[in-house]
């Protein structure tokens, strides 16, 4: 990346001693030209394309939307003032924070790890790969990844998968006590499930009949429901769906078709307080310790939630995060080549004295291998800062429109200013140059440290 | 530069500490973190792989199968995969449409920026003229400089002398935020190439233009062409400046797919075989070209 300039001399000294003064003035104007014909196409097209435009920018951003009425800093007041103008700077501020230290952090992780294994390369590989794809591209996968749906985006497939392993999923959102039911609503902590209306005693067989389940909702393994028999000392009863296709079921009685409610949540509520509890088998039945005897059964709500639909990735919360994500899937790739590149300059040697010395791996490679490594990092870093500063293709396409507000950054509304429907140059032009003066610094970095390497 | 091309067996191995400690307890050790290495980055390729994979095999499955539930569909019933996706839009003239009008966006804007580029690279590398040093710096100043800036005032530009919404304009754009970089690169690579072989081919009575076309640019090559490669992808992939500048009756594959995201959701069978034609030149000259679009990656990190 260094600018090697080895300044080349006075190119091509006319060979002649004795060339007179009038030859080589001749001779000069006529380098100049040739330098002229080289040079012109490419300084034409950046005087009017590029730098033109900061010119023009500057001077349009004191004017209105018409372009007709000198509005001094108004418009430069209105970025301030102005609600999604302050949504985007904001946004622009957590990106700037958040994605370039996520994906150097990655990169140094990925790129030192990868020396110890042999698919190293491979990996690289496929890290890189995502440079090469359009943000375009990289957001319709991501817009795939977050989709709301878990039956269609992993991000939530995974996320409800995680959930419902290690918090109960309720099997039985739509269940109710049917007519005449011995269940009727619980009250107060527990809305939303069920009591017994009269307390159970031990001996006699409980019948905690429902209705409602699809039977293509009911959980694999179910089996017929079976009437529980009564044990001595202990509460046994039945949960089941008191329903028989086709009809010819009797109310609140077990019969041959009806289905177990298997794995259905059954506590046992005396004075308030859960004194026994137990998990309906495979056929609906249950038993409850002699702790039960006088108390009421319960179905806990937790047995009727609806089902759990995970996380709202590109909601109004999580929109920038979410997009920040896909963000360093795409350049993690290109902090990590370039810190490689760097880690293949250290000395070996130094590493071995280190490790020589009884510094253990982590040591190595947070007292020599980061430092020696601080400079590039530094570079990689303002890299990303600068590619942040302008993101605008991954927000455009992954943030759902109804959301964009919330994803706002620079470069979007920017955008949105200068040519939506009700555009206003004006107000577009000042963003443009509040986004110059903030890849300002790196500009001025960029030509003092070539200047100094030219004056080497 | 080249990072993977040095082997180093020490690093590789990993089980160095252990080696040197020689206690059984110290190569379990070793062992364990070598081990825990391993997992880290197989969990971590499968996160990098996940959601490319997830749009490829998306754009494998019929709309019905698509509502039926997620891609991951296809791990178990493989059959369920078909190309009719690929047909349907393949027969469909707005994509290949637009795929020929990036090609012709990104082909000339290429080769105009590689062309101009190379002309004031050599002229700021060897050539005599006043105020050499200034003009080089402002371009490399120009190198940051956000295409948003231009946006509007471009446009106006373009709006008074008929460029706007036509692929000339387009490329014209690409060109010119392309060339401080290819000046950049081009005029340090140039200025590498040995005084006495520039001086040779004058003695020979070679021009300046023979001398550019004969010596210089055969010997620019690789520079040439990781210039070539990075300009290429950048445009092929530009969906900003197509927006605003591309002739929309004609959009190039960017802006058409983005017009469809809109109703996400309900056209997967369109965007993801879509995006993946859309990926493929990108792809391949990625594959093709990897070194090359390495150093241009990392050359042009400033832009």
């Amino acid at each position: 990346m260094a600018a090697k300039a080895t300044t080349p001399a006075k190119a091509g000294a006319p060979s002649g001693a004795a060339a007179a003064t009038a030859g080589r003035s001749a001779e000069t104007r006529r380098r100049r030209l040739v330098a002229a014909a080289f040079l012109l196409p490419a300084l034409v097209l950046l005087g009017a394309l590029v730098v033109h435009p900061i010119g023009y920018s500057l001077y349009r951003s004191f004017f209105d939307r018409t372009g007709d009425t000198f509005v001094g800093g108004g418009n430069y007041g209105e970025i301030l003032h102005d609600d999604s103008i302050r949504t985007a700077l904001k946004n622009t501020a957590l990106w700037v924070v958040l994605a370039p230290t996520t994906a150097t952090a990655l990169g140094l992780i990925f790129a030192v790890l990868t020396e110890r294994v042999r698919w190293g390369t491979a990996f690289k590989l496929l890290v890189f790969m995502p440079m090469a794809i359009s943000m375009l591209a990289a957001g319709i996968i991501f817009r795939l990844v977050y989709d709301h749906d878990p039956d269609r985006g992993v991000a939530n497939a995974v996320w409800v998968g995680v959930h419902d392993t290690f918090a109960e999923s309720s099997a039985f959102p739509k269940a109710r006590p049917g007519r005449d039911s011995p269940l009727v609503p619980a009250a107060g902590a527990d809305a939303g499930g069920y009591t017994t209306r009269d307390p159970v005693r031990a001996g006699v067989p409980v019948l905690l009949p429902l209705v409602g389940v699809a039977p293509e909702d009911l959980p694999s393994g179910t089996r017929t429901a079976r009437a529980a028999p009564a044990e001595p000392g202990k509460v046994t009863g039945t949960a089941w769906q008191d329903f028989t296709r086709g009809g010819g079921g009797r109310t609140n009685a077990v019969d041959p078709s009806e289905s177990g409610l298997a794995g259905i949540r059954v506590e046992a509520v005396k004075d308030g307080r859960v004194v026994d509890s137990a998990t309906a088998r495979a056929d609906g039945t249950f038993t409850l310790s002699a702790k039960a005897d006088g108390a009421r059964l319960r179905l806990p709500a937790s047995n009727f939630r609806e089902a759990y639909a995970g996380v709202e990735w590109l909601g109004p919360t999580l929109v920038t995060p979410a997009v920040i994500g896909a963000y360093v899937w795409m350049w993690a790739g290109f902090a990590m080549v370039l810190i490689g590149a760097g880690l293949a300059a250290v000395p070996r040697e130094l590493l071995e004295a280190a490790r020589v010395d009884g510094a253990n791996e982590w040591q190595v490679f947070r007292r020599v291998t980061v430092p020696l490594l601080a400079p590039l990092l530094v570079v990689v870093l303002v890299t990303l800062v600068i590619n942040v500063m302008k993101i605008f293709d991954l927000v455009f396409v992954i943030a759902p429109g109804s959301v964009q507000d919330d994803a706002n950054v620079l470069a979007l509304q920017l955008y949105r200013t200068s040519f939506g429907t009700d555009a206003d140059p004006g107000l577009g032009s000042a963003i443009a140059v509040l986004l110059l003066v903030l890849v300002l610094p790196v500009m001025l970095y960029n030509i003092r440290r070539l200047r100094k390497e030219g004056a080497r | 530069m080249s990072a993977a091309a040095q082997a180093r067996p020490e690093a590789r191995t990993g089980a160095r500490p252990a080696a040197r400690a020689g206690s059984r307890a110290g190569r379990l050790a070793a062992g364990a973190a070598a081990g825990a290495v391993r997992v880290f980055l197989v969990l971590a390729a499968l996160f990098w792989l996940m959601p490319a994979l997830g749009l490829l095999i998306s754009s494998f499955l019929s709309p019905t199968d698509l509502n039926r539930g997620g891609w991951w569909q296809a791990l178990t019933a493989p059959t369920r995969l078909t190309a009719d996706n690929y047909e349907r839009l393949l027969a469909d003239d707005t994509i290949t449409g637009a795929l020929l009008s990036t090609v012709a966006i990104a082909v000339p804007a290429t080769l105009l920026v590689v062309g101009l580029g190379s002309l004031a690279g050599y002229a700021f590398a060897w050539l005599e003229f006043p105020g050499r040093d200034w003009l080089f710096l402002i371009v490399v100043g120009l190198l940051v400089v956000p295409v948003q800036v231009a946006l509007i005032p471009v446009s106006e530009l373009f709006g008074a002398i008929g460029l706007f919404e036509t692929t000339a304009g387009v490329v014209l754009f690409h060109t010119a935020f392309g060339l401080p970089f290819a000046v950049f690169l081009l005029r340090n690579f140039f200025a590498e190439i040995p005084r006495e072989l520039l001086e040779a081919a004058r003695l020979d009575g070679a021009g300046e233009l023979r001398l550019f076309a004969r010596v210089v640019l055969p010997l620019g090559g690789p520079a040439i062409a990781s210039l070539a490669i990075f300009q290429f992808l950048w445009v092929w992939n530009d969906m900003l400046v197509a927006l605003v500048f591309a002739d929309s009756a004609n959009p190039p594959i960017t802006v058409a797919l983005q017009q469809q995201v809109r109703q996400f959701g309900n056209n997967i069978d369109v965007l993801a075989p879509g995006a993946f034609l859309s990926m493929v030149v990108p792809l391949v000259v990625f594959f093709a070209f990897q070194r090359q679009f390495v150093s241009g990656v990392m050359a042009g990190a400033v832009k």
